[in-house]
Parts: structure tokens; C-alpha cells; sequence
């Protein structure tokens, strides 16, 4: 084949091919500038995300009141903001971040390759991605204002434009979910095919750092549960365009099919992101508690499992739709059974850290904070998994506090381990621990104050996607906690400002970062800070002799033995 | 560009990464065509009334374009072989009967469209039609762009650059021609 050929002669060509100005930047192939792309691009949508919720909120606490920097928001805008904001965190800041941002930075340097094996098709997938951005904002100013039949997109709410009233919004918001699609589906093979056929010599499949792991098997999940829903998407967009019924009842359609195929994707999406959090959490406690992985085969194993389990539980998201109610119960042990791989996984890391000597960095402390957080989530899911408690929990703010302490621990708290954990070898400079850790307890304690309030809320009853609770008299005397959750979530945007701060002195005038601060033993480290194209010379590319997590082991001077160190320079 | 990554080198599972990518690629549209023809069978076997809609297809056309797309799938088996045996220009010609394949594909298709819709069946007739036209067009766009990227991978072969690819688009040829498989029946055959 071609390809064994160019391997002696391609590294001098290769060696040039660096970013050269704005242009270059985004026409650059390299693995780590997309990485660095796809990372800003996240951030930036979570500002727009957190900004939405900020209005929203808002208007929740003092209903009717101009919103600061706003103004008075309309019933209409209420529910486009609060249909964006939970789109866009998903697909544009958990996704982007977590898997596209680290998988492209982290699956070449952990594995020992210099870059992804089809780098123009790993740029064209950021730039389907950036595309889908600009859709998604553009939706949001188009005539009659973006969508607003909420994020999961039910018809007939979504599909008929004389029911939601935003004929562009919503077929932009469906074309831009489905370019998202298209772009994570080009990223994911990259992945796949990466981990699976360039790993350095040495590198056999259990000595793969748990993180890449991760991100290539949410990747697998991922395409094998959005095909059934870009089949939708492209269905419900003939309903608005066309004028046909696949989800009208009246010729022949079902809208309970449209349930179905968003939350076959749906469910496995939380999945498809908590894996690459876990990941990320594991790498960094393994790291800072000095202690070999316990158990590295069973949390592989477990992830699988999770992803097999992931395909069978979608329809505790519809027990109120009118399903069967012996299918509601096949469902309930499915959900409620898939939290016993989910605990399984936490208990590999407590284990881990068991005997441990725990340094408590700002990563670290991310990273525990993740499991702490989680574990809410994971233990109210159990109330929402059974179908009887559901039928009165359904839709309230109790299921949104649920996701909230879901999705905020995996795409915030496990984004911000991530990058406190890689920043240095990013971009070759140090965080401020001082500033990081003041970072770190602003958002997390500020992040309790928003939802357990609303757990509060959502236990007497309040419902979702409301547009001012003074008009239910029930619910009008709650007004305190959704003053004190709104407030909270003022304080939490305002802490982001240290982050921000931090990031530029940082730039500024940080320490300069050695090749291997956190004394971690994957092959990323044995990189210069930041890593050049190529990452390696290419007449050093490294070889790997052992698994990733071999810390404290006995009988050896340092702490951690790093994988490309031959074994025989150590005897 | 002629420089690869040394990534894109390596195999260690022993399978071309090229050909490693194009089975994961047919893996997702698997599960693309799968959720779209799942909803169509829940579907039909909950509307009986659409048999009737089903009884205006005409089956020698879909008969007919079977045998076209099966045809083509043979050359491009041919083409793989002769790629395999290093003859780039052999492997070029046979793309070009696949290709052909292809374009009488469509164009029959183009016309047996036309008529049923001159006839009135349109995508938004009943439940059966909408999802007969959205089915085969998502199927027709594969084609369609399987055939554009065949020419590029037999404009290379024949200047006996890139041989593998031959195989690559082979595969993927075939999937579109399984697909069809499936459509044949649950579209034309199920009266």
C-alpha cells in the first residue's frame, strides 16, 4: 500500500505544515490546534449557554422585572432561551469539550502517535462543527426568534411552525443538531480508528490510558445511537418543510415516535459524556493519590457495560406518554439496574485512593468534587427511574435539578479537571494554584446554592418550562428559593471571572511548565510543554513497556515509572 | 498533500486503517437506515390501509434497478481484483461500469418518480408514500454520492495512485447495494 511508503520520507514535509497566522490556525491539520479549536469554541458556547441562564433565571426570580443587560423578556424569548440554553450545553459545550477538545488532544500524545490517522477529515470535522455553531446562534435572530419547543423537540410542538410559531428557528435548530451530528460522527471514526491502529509500539490494549478508553467507547456509543435520530431529524424536517406527517396522527404519523428516536440517542448521550468525565476523573486521581489504578480491566469491562445497558433504557423518559404500563416496568429494572455499573466505577476510584498519599491539587480537587456532585445526580435518578415515583416527579424541577447535578459535574466540573489537569502541557505554563482552588470553591458551593433549592421546588410540584410561577397560587409562596437559586447562579457566573483571570496571567506571566509537573506516567508527559508538531521527533517517537498507573510501586527510588521507560535502564 | 502522519501508518490490528474507518463508517449508517426502516415497518404493520398505496408501485422497475445496482456491485468486485493485481487502469475501467450502474440507477429512478408523481402519489399523499420517497431518496443520495467519489477513486487508479481505495469504495458500494436489498422488498414486494 501507499501508506508504508511515505512513512521514511513524510516527517520533513510534515514538519512544516505548523499553523502560519488566523487563517492557518483554522486550516491547520495538526491534532492539537483542532483540539485547542474545538476547546475555545466550547467555552465560548458555554458563556452564550450560561448567559441564557442567567436571563432566564431572572425572570424566574423577579417575573416581569427588566433582566440587567437584557431587558424585559417575552413569554416567547423565555422558552427559545431555555430551549438553546439546554441545546447548546449539550451539543456544544459537553460534546465539544469533553470528547472532541481532549480526545483530539489527549488519544494522539497518550498512544504515542504524532497525530490523528486522517487529519483533513479531523479538520473538516471541526469546520461542520463551527458551521453548525453559527446555525445554532443564527436561529436565535431570525424572524419570529429562535426555537422554543424545548431541547428535546417534541412534535407536534416542534414539527408544526402554526403551533410553535418559529418557522426558521426551528428548521435551523434541526439543521444544526443534525450538522453537529455530522461532525461528531467524522470526529468519533477518527477516534476510533486512532486508538485502534496507531498506538506506539509496546502499547497493548490494557496498557491505553483509561481517559482514551473512555472518550473512544462514548464515541462508539455515540454513532451507534444517533443514527436512528439523524433518520428523525431529517423526518421532522419534512414535517416543517414539506408538509408531510411522519409525527402527525391525523395522516398516518405518531409523535410517540419521535420520542422514541430522540431518547434511543437521548439516553445514551448521557453516556456518551459521562464516560470521558470518568475517564478524565480516574487519570487524575490515579495521579495525585500516587496508586496504581485498582481494578483497570473491571472499569473497562463496567464501561462497556454501561454502553450495552445504555440502549435499553430509553423509555423511562416517556412513563407519562401513554406507554404500555408492562413496558414501564421493563424499563424501570433496566434505568435502576444501570446504576449499579455507574456506582461500580466510583468504587474503582475510592479504591484507588484507598492508602493513598493524596495531594490535593486544583485538578484533583475538581475531580473529587465530580465524584461528591454525581453521586446527587445518580442517587435522585433512582426516583425518576421508577415508573411510580416518576408519574409524580415527571417534569418537574425535580428532574431538572436531577440532570442538572448530571450533566453540570460531567461537562463543567469534569471540563475544568481536564484543563487545570492539561493546561500545562497545552501551553507550556502553570496555573495559579491560589487563584484555581478560590476558582474552584466559588463555583462549586455556588453550584449547590442553584439546585438543591430546586429539588426543593420541584418536590412541591413546580413544573418545568413555566413561564412566571406567580400565576399558579400553589406555587407563588416558593418565590425565596427561587431568589436564593437565581442569586446563587449570579455568584457562579461572577467566580468564572477568576477563572478568566487566572487564564491571563497565566499567559502572562506564568511559571513556565517543566515536561511533567503532575509526575504522571502516560506517554503525553514524556512531550515538551506545549508539544511541537509531530509531538515527537520523529526518530524518537516513544515505546511503551508498561500500563499507565503504575505509581508507588515497591522497591523503586521514585513514585511513578513512567510507560516509555525500558526496563533494562532500571535494573 | 503527500505527507502522511506516521499515525496513519501504523496498524496495530493488522487492518488497514483506510479500510478499518470505511467499516466503522457503514457500522453508523447501518444504524441510520435501521432506525429509519424500523419506523417504517412499526409503522406499516400499524396502518394496513397503506397496502393499497403500496399496490401502485411498480415492481419490474424496482425488479430492474436491483439488477442494475447488483451488476455494478460485480464490476466493482472486479475492480478489486484487478487493483489487487496492481493493474490501476483494469481497475479504472470497471469502476466506470459501476458508475454507469449508478447513473441508470438514477435516471430510472428519475423517471419512474416522475410518473408517480404526475400521477398524484407525492411525499405528502398518506404515511406510505412519505416514507417510500424518503427512504429511497436518503438510498439515491448514496448512490449519488458514492458514484462522485468512485469517479475521483478511478481517476486516481488509472494513474495507478492510491489502489486500496478501489477497495474501500468497493465496500462501501456493496452496502448501498445491501440497503437496496432491504428497500426492494419492504417498499416494491409488500403489496
Amino acid at each position: 500500500m501507499a501508506t508504508t511508503t511515505v512513512d521514511a520520507h513524510a516527517h520533513d514535509s510534515h514538519a512544516h505544515e505548523g499553523p502560519k497566522g488566523i487563517l492557518g490556525y483554522f486550516w491547520s491539520t495538526d491534532h492539537k490546534v483542532i483540539a485547542q479549536l474545538y476547546l475555545w469554541t466550547g467555552m465560548f458556547m458555554a458563556l452564550i449557554g450560561g448567559l441564557m441562564a442567567y436571563v432566564f433565571r431572572m425572570q424566574l426570580a423577579f417575573p416581569g422585572k427588566p433582566v440587567p443587560g437584557f431587558g424585559v423578556v417575552s413569554p416567547v424569548e423565555y422558552n427559545a432561551l431555555v430551549t438553546n440554553h439546554g441545546t447548546i450545553m449539550i451539543f456544544w459545550v459537553a460534546m465539544p469539550v469533553l470528547i472532541a477538545a481532549f480526545g483530539n488532544f489527549l488519544i494522539p500524545l497518550m498512544i504515542g502517535a504524532d497525530d490523528m490517522v486522517f487529519p483533513r477529515i479531523n479538520r473538516l470535522s471541526y469546520q461542520v462543527f463551527l458551521l453548525s455553531a453559527i446555525v445554532i446562534l443564527a436561529s436565535l435572530v431570525v424572524e419570529g426568534g429562535g426555537f422554543g419547543g424545548a431541547w428535546t423537540a417534541y412534535p407536534p410542538l416542534s414539527a408544526n411552525p402554526a403551533y410553535n410559531l418559529t418557522p426558521l428557528g426551528a428548521t435551523l435548530w434541526v439543521v444544526a443538531v443534525a450538522l453537529e451530528f455530522v461532525a461528531f460522527l467524522l470526529g468519533g471514526i477518527n477516534f476510533i480508528v486512532t486508538l485502534m491502529n496507531a498506538r506506539a509500539p509496546g502499547m497493548k490494549a490494557y496498557d491505553i490510558p483509561m481517559v482514551c478508553w473512555m472518550i473512544v467507547i462514548a464515541s462508539i456509543l455515540f454513532m451507534l445511537s444517533v443514527g436512528p435520530l439523524i433518520a428523525g431529524a431529517v423526518m421532522l424536517l419534512f414535517d416543517q418543510t414539506l408538509g408531510t406527517g411522519f409525527f402527525n396522527p391525523a395522516v398516518g404519523g405518531d409523535p410517540i415516535l419521535w420520542q422514541h428516536l430522540f431518547w434511543f440517542f437521548g439516553h445514551p448521550e448521557v453516556y456518551v459524556v459521562l464516560l470521558p468525565a470518568i475517564g478524565v476523573t480516574v487519570d487524575i486521581v490515579a495521579t495525585f493519590s500516587r496508586r496504581k489504578l485498582f481494578g483497570y480491566r473491571l472499569l473497562l469491562y463496567t464501561a462497556v457495560g454501561i454502553g450495552v445497558l445504555s440502549f435499553f433504557v430509553w423509555a423511562h423518559h416517556q412513563f407519562i406518554a401513554g406507554i404500555d404500563p408492562r413496558m414501564a416496568n421493563i424499563f424501570t429494572v433496566t434505568t435502576l439496574l444501570i446504576s449499579i455499573p455507574v456506582i461500580e466505577m466510583f468504587f474503582v476510584v475510592f479504591a484507588t485512593m484507598y492508602g493513598g498519599s493524596i495531594r490535593l491539587t486544583v485538578p484533583m480537587l475538581w475531580a473529587l468534587s465530580f465524584l461528591a456532585e454525581f453521586m446527587i445526580g445518580g442517587m435522585t435518578g433512582i426516583y425518576l427511574g421508577s415508573s411510580g415515583s416518576d408519574i409524580y416527579l415527571h417534569d418537574t424541577y425535580f428532574v431538572l435539578a436531577h440532570f442538572h447535578y448530571t450533566f453540570f459535574p460531567i461537562a463543567i466540573i469534569g471540563g475544568f479537571a481536564a484543563f487545570t489537569y492539561w493546561f500545562p502541557k497545552m501551553y507550556g505554563k502553570m496555573l495559579d494554584e491560589r487563584l484555581g482552588k478560590i476558582h474552584f470553591w466559588g463555583t462549586i458551593i455556588s453550584f449547590n446554592f442553584i439546585f438543591i433549592p430546586l429539588f426543593i421546588l420541584g418536590g412541591l410540584g413546580q413544573h418545568r418550562r413555566i413561564y412566571n410561577f406567580q400565576n399558579f397560587p400553589e406555587l407563588a409562596p416558593y418565590q425565596p428559593l427561587r431568589v436564593v437559586a437565581t442569586t446563587a447562579l449570579v455568584v457562579m457566573l461572577l467566580f468564572q471571572l477568576v477563572f478568566f483571570w487566572n487564564l491571563i496571567k497565566s499567559f502572562r506571566r506564568g511559571v513556565p511548565a517543566p515536561k511533567n509537573p503532575w509526575e504522571s506516567n502516560t506517554l503525553e508527559w514524556t512531550a515538551d510543554s506545549p508539544p511541537p508538531h509531530g509531538n515527537w521527533p520523529p526518530d524518537q517517537m516513544p515505546v511503551v513497556y508498561r500500563g499507565p498507573y503504575e505509581y508507588g510501586h515497591p522497591g523503586r527510588e521514585s513514585d511513578f515509572w513512567p510507560q516509555n521507560v525500558p526496563p533494562a535502564r532500571e535494573a | 498533500m503527500s505527507s502522511k502522519p506516521i499515525a496513519t501508518s501504523r496498524s496495530a490490528t493488522g487492518v488497514p486503517t483506510g479500510r478499518l474507518a470505511v467499516w466503522w463508517v457503514l457500522a453508523s449508517e447501518v444504524v441510520i437506515f435501521g432506525g429509519l426502516l424500523a419506523s417504517y415497518v412499526i409503522h406499516r404493520m400499524g396502518h394496513p390501509e397503506w397496502h393499497a398505496a403500496a399496490a401502485v408501485t411498480n415492481t419490474w422497475i424496482g425488479a430492474f434497478n436491483t439488477f442494475v445496482l447488483l451488476s455494478s456491485s460485480f464490476t466493482a468486485v472486479l475492480a478489486h481484483q484487478a487493483a489487487e493485481h496492481g493493474d490501476g487502469k483494469g481497475a479504472a475501467r470497471y469502476l466506470m461500469f459501476t458508475i454507469l450502474g449508478a447513473l441508470i440507477f438514477v435516471c430510472v429512478k428519475a423517471f419512474e418518480w416522475t410518473t408517480e408523481i404526475s400521477h398524484g402519489y407525492t411525499i405528502t399523499s398518506n404515511g406510505f408514500w412519505q416514507f417510500y420517497y424518503t427512504a429511497a431518496g436518503l438510498h439515491a443520495l448514496h448512490v449519488i454520492a458514492g458514484a462522485i467519489i468512485m469517479g475521483f477513486v478511478a481517476r486516481d487508479a488509472a494513474k495507478g495512485r492510491e489502489l486500496h481505495r478501489v477497495e474501500l469504495i468497493g465496500i462501501y458500494w456493496h452496502f448501498v447495494d445491501v440497503v437496496w436489498i432491504f428497500l426492494f422488498p419492504l417498499l416494491y414486494i409488500a403489496k
